[in-house]
């Protein structure tokens, strides 16, 4: 075991020289705090209002997307999600995978995951465009140009 | 490690079990979230491609998954807010039971009304 618990009055020198562990617990609680507002704000706009999931499609989430509120929301809760779900399975990872070296490949696969799917959900955030010149027009929101 | 049956640090009632449940419900929540920005991210294909795919989640199997997911959300929410509270409220500890029976009754009285207006999206079309 690399990460066992130091003895309880173990002077604060012979510990581990970082905060790390105390940094992450905090980022949970933050990041739960926000996530609480976030999520429950994205389902109920698009799951309990208008006509809940049927609404959804392409135009559906252009139309919330020329909004930069639900830029911003949708980013906030991408990011915060990510790093909050990812720490969540690292805990889950040291919790349970006893072998060091199962424990260093699950949270290298962990790791890439996360990476991958921010860096693709913020380009996509950041390049969207609600308006693709070679869409059919029907499928795309009402104030897109008629071509 | 010995693995010993040395007595075991699981004590049962709502301390381990919320946090049994905190674990089930967070990673079924990770795992949605991988596929939940990754089909959102076919809106940056196509708006044929995102509607496709949107359209096979549009029946009542994955309408009742949704409920399932909504669930474990809102539980997660709950469950998250009152560890907080457990962490910085003075009497948090003291109160951990109690605001777990407060947990599990918001979790009843948001899922009533959001099951019925969910499902008669899902199945009134």
């Amino acid at each position: 075991m690399t990460s066992t618990i130091p003895a309880p009055r173990t002077p604060r020198r012979l510990r581990g020289r970082t905060n790390t562990e105390l940094y992450a617990w905090m980022f949970m609680r933050a990041s739960g705090v926000l996530l609480v507002v976030l999520i429950f704000g994205h389902l109920f706009v698009n799951l309990v209002t208008g006509d809940g999931i049927n609404a959804l499609d392409f135009a559906f989430v252009a139309g919330k997307w020329a909004d930069p509120l639900w830029q911003v929301w949708d980013l906030l809760m991408l990011w915060l999600a990510m790093l909050h779900g990812t720490n969540g399975l690292r805990t889950v990872i040291n919790d349970y995978a006893e072998r060091d070296q199962l424990r260093l490949w699950l949270k290298v696969g962990l790791y890439t995951a996360t990476t991958i799917t921010i860096v693709l959900g913020t380009l996509v955030i950041f390049t969207f465009d609600p308006c693709p010149p070679d869409a059919a027009a029907e499928l795309l929101p009402s104030f897109c140009p008629v071509p | 490690m010995p693995k010993a049956p040395a007595g075991t640090l699981y004590r049962g009632r709502e301390g381990m079990w919320s946090w049994v449940a905190h674990r089930v419900t967070g990673i079924g929540i990770f795992f949605f979230l991988f596929a939940h920005i990754l089909d959102t991210a076919l809106v940056r294909v196509s708006p044929e491609a995102y509607n496709e795919v949107i359209a096979t989640y549009k029946n009542p199997i994955v309408g009742l998954m949704e409920v399932g997911l909504v669930g474990a959300i809102v539980f997660h929410a709950f469950n998250g807010l009152r560890i907080v509270l457990v962490d910085f409220w003075s009497k948090g500890p003291r109160y951990q039971k109690q605001m777990f029976a407060a947990v599990l009754g918001l979790w009843v009285l948001l899922m009533v009304p959001f099951v019925i207006r969910h499902l008669s999206h899902v199945f009134g079309g």
